[in-house]
């Protein structure tokens, strides 16, 4: 799923009519080409109408966010707006402080990730390679945690930051998410998989058990970290439920809720679909940006990883 | 590595110190979660057994035990509340029995055409169909509200076609009283017409979902399919191409082979395409929280968005707290079948490598399919993680 690929497609898709070289040629070739021919474009036929359902909403999305509000209205199925203006990011600025949102997510999304690489990774390791009273415990009490919907944790979580007087602070929209169990097992699965010997040898050499952990085996994690890297900038940009019970001062909006009170709100009403899509585009670009960059190096490094 | 100098050499054994260190390690993970997860959940516990209003701490001694009362008013109790939840179970089952098979035949027929060994652009397909699940919910209900308003872009196609739209978010009416209205039927027979479970008629519950919320499952199926598909495209790579050539080499056409050899052999995977959606969608909440909730004649509230209400905007805690373990009670369950299915067949769900980081991307897809990550942690992704970079 790599950009490269991408960007090559939007021809080549096109271009690959049934001349495209089949892999395997040989004698599924030799005996039914007409048939694999027609198959495949049907195939192509297909897959290119459903990529215009997916892709179009987005291509329209963009277009209309920079339409008039009357021309977004009047023309919903237009590519190239009347005439092109950039009010509603200007109004983005203006009207609405989206850029504190914006700030706000990506502190949030930066320490939440930050957090969870390292408070996941220790415990992770803990789990994996420390023999210790109670680590079976532990260990279950992770799985029990990993079943637990995300979603009936609303109430709960407004109740304990009320209770320890974090509601409606910073501290209290990040820490509870600075850990996931999920997370956890992620990693000790990883440090499961990788040999021992090289930390015994550290050890031999006379490192501590942190500093073992964190100059030998955390630099050979890398792919798992950077799984981590991406669940958890990916969660907490696009989270939203727990900034609804986690505070309630519009300076402390992140983007999902404050875009989210853009479509409820005074500014939700009648057609000013630009303003919203506007901040529905920005909103979106760094999680499609982490999305594009990270596909690749996800394979390319688990794939490395492999030889070590 | 220089840092490994002779100072910070430590006596006795390798493993001298490995318990404490073993517990300041895991300390960190564990504080945080049983603080803001395993604790709270007991408060809320307690909150859905008392009479606590919001005011001061739900531990302060004004607040009482009112046993099963909660529970008791959602459920059994006749009246507003009552019929409230049942409404809201009614929408969210509706959304299931559509999301769910939907969904997964999407998610098949995306993964099915974009595994073709010949096909070009496979990488560009894959990302077309994977990025809606990236996003995050606000921005793409947002981008649906935009396309389903009354003279939005899909009222415009279905014009071409000569059909009048309806206006999709704002239409409270059920698909099937609809459908049954075309036929002259628009008031219940009889049978229909007395309460079924929940205070809610039986010709309520046979409402189907309302055109609003046939736009919600619209929705799910666009943002959900693709991550599904990336657990197909696993699937499919382990049966490789050899089975399916043999197929063909013995006579079978394509229709065929797919339905008597690649349909069977794909049998784990759909068991936890199948689970992860009866779970997931059981957790709607985002989406109706944008849109308000309340629109559509409450035609899209769903429990999880219901508790919500009922807690922080109707101060009846209790209340909320009981719904919320109602569902959380449900999920679990749902969670518990699935981990039960997906042992029995472990062995074959083995997944190839290439597409081990994309299953793992994907389990985190974003709000909605939150419970995704923690099933899908659990039973996929470890196992991936764990086997394949072992190979």
């Amino acid at each position: 799923m790599s950009t490269g690929t991408a960007a090559t497609t939007a021809t080549g898709g096109r271009a690959a009519d049934a001349a495209a070289p089949p892999r395997r040629p040989g004698r599924r070739r030799k005996r039914t080409p007409a048939r694999v021919r027609a198959g495949l474009w049907t195939s192509y036929l297909i897959l290119i109408g459903l990529a215009l359902i997916y892709v179009y909403p987005f291509i329209l999305s963009i277009a209309a966010s920079f339409k008039t509000d009357a021309d977004a209205t009047q023309n919903p199925l237009a590519l190239v707006p009347e005439t092109v203006t950039f009010a509603a990011y200007e109004r983005l600025f203006t009207d609405v402080p989206f850029p504190l949102w914006f700030g706000n997510s990506l502190l949030v999304a930066v320490i939440v990730t930050l957090g969870r690489v390292f408070f996941d990774s220790l415990a992770g390791y803990a789990l994996s390679r420390l023999k210790f009273r109670g680590r079976t415990f532990v260990f279950l009490f992770f799985i029990g945690v990993l079943a637990v919907p995300g979603v009936v944790l609303l109430i709960p979580r407004f109740l304990i930051l009320q209770q320890l007087g974090m509601y409606d602070t910073y501290s209290g929209m990040i820490v509870p998410l600075l850990s996931t169990a999920a997370g956890v097992f992620i990693m000790k699965q990883f440090f499961d998989s990788i040999p021992v010997s090289i930390e015994e040898a550290a050890r031999i050499d006379g490192a501590g058990t942190f500093r073992t952990f964190w100059s030998v085996v955390l630099p050979m994690a890398r792919p798992a970290l950077i799984t981590v890297i991406i669940l958890s900038f990916q969660g907490s940009w696009n989270e939203l439920g727990h900034f609804i019970v986690s505070r309630q001062s519009p300076e402390l909006n992140t983007l999902t809720t404050g875009v989210a009170s853009l479509v409820s709100g005074q500014l939700g009403s009648g057609n000013q679909f630009p303003l919203q899509l506007a901040a529905a585009v920005l909103m979106t670009i760094p999680v499609a940006v982490l999305f594009f960059i990270f596909q690749r190096r996800i394979m390319n490094t688990t794939a490395g990883a492999e030889k070590g | 590595m220089s840092g490994v100098a002779s100072g910070s050499r430590r006596g006795g054994g390798i493993r001298r110190g490995e318990a404490r260190a073993g517990w300041i390690f895991v300390a960190p993970a564990v504080v945080i979660v049983g603080v803001f997860l395993a604790i709270p959940i007991v408060l809320a516990l307690w909150v859905s057994f008392s009479d606590w209003n919001g005011f001061r701490s739900p531990l302060n001694p004004n607040v009482n035990f009112v046993g099963l009362e909660n529970y008791a008013a959602i459920t059994v109790d006749p009246g507003l509340d009552q019929e409230n939840f049942g409404r809201a179970v009614r929408n969210n089952l509706w959304y299931v029995v559509f999301v769910v098979p939907l969904q997964t035949i999407v998610a098949l027929l995306l993964a099915v055409q974009v595994n073709r060994a010949v096909l070009r652009g496979r990488g560009f397909f894959r990302t077309a169909f994977y990025f809606p699940s990236v996003t995050s919910t606000v921005a793409i209900v947002i981008v649906f509200q935009f396309l389903f308003t009354a003279s939005g872009a899909v009222n415009a196609v279905l014009g071409f076609f000569g059909i009048d739209g309806p206006n999709w978010f704002n239409d409270p009416s059920g698909i099937f009283h609809n459908l049954l209205a075309t036929v002259g039927v628009t008031s219940p027979p009889p049978a229909l017409a007395q309460d079924g479970p929940l205070g809610i008629t039986w010709w309520e519950w046979f409402a189907g979902p309302s055109v609003a919320m046939s736009s919600l499952i619209m929705l799910a199926i666009f943002t959900t399919s693709g991550t599904f598909m990336l657990l197909y495209l696993a699937g499919l790579q382990n049966i490789g191409g050899e089975i399916d050539e043999a197929a063909r080499v013995d006579g079978a056409g394509p229709v065929r082979t797919f339905f008597s050899i690649t349909l069977p052999m794909l049998r784990p995977t759909t068991f936890t395409v199948l689970t992860l959606g009866l779970i997931g969608s059981w957790q709607v909440f985002d989406q109706i929280y944008v849109l308000g909730g309340s629109t559509a004649g409450g035609t899209i509230t769903t429990p999880a968005f219901l508790a919500y209400e009922t807690s922080f905007n109707d101060l009846q805690w209790g209340q909320g707290a009981a719904i919320a373990f109602i569902l959380f009670v449900f999920i679990i369950l749902l969670t518990l079948f699935q981990r039960w299915l997906l042992r029995e067949r472990n062995p074959r769900m083995r997944t190839p490598r290439i597409s081990r980081a994309a299953a793992t991307l994907a389990a985190d897809s974003g709000p909605a399919t939150d419970p995704t990550t923690r099933a899908l942690s659990s039973a996929d992704v470890d196992d991936e993680l764990s086997k394949g970079d072992r190979s």
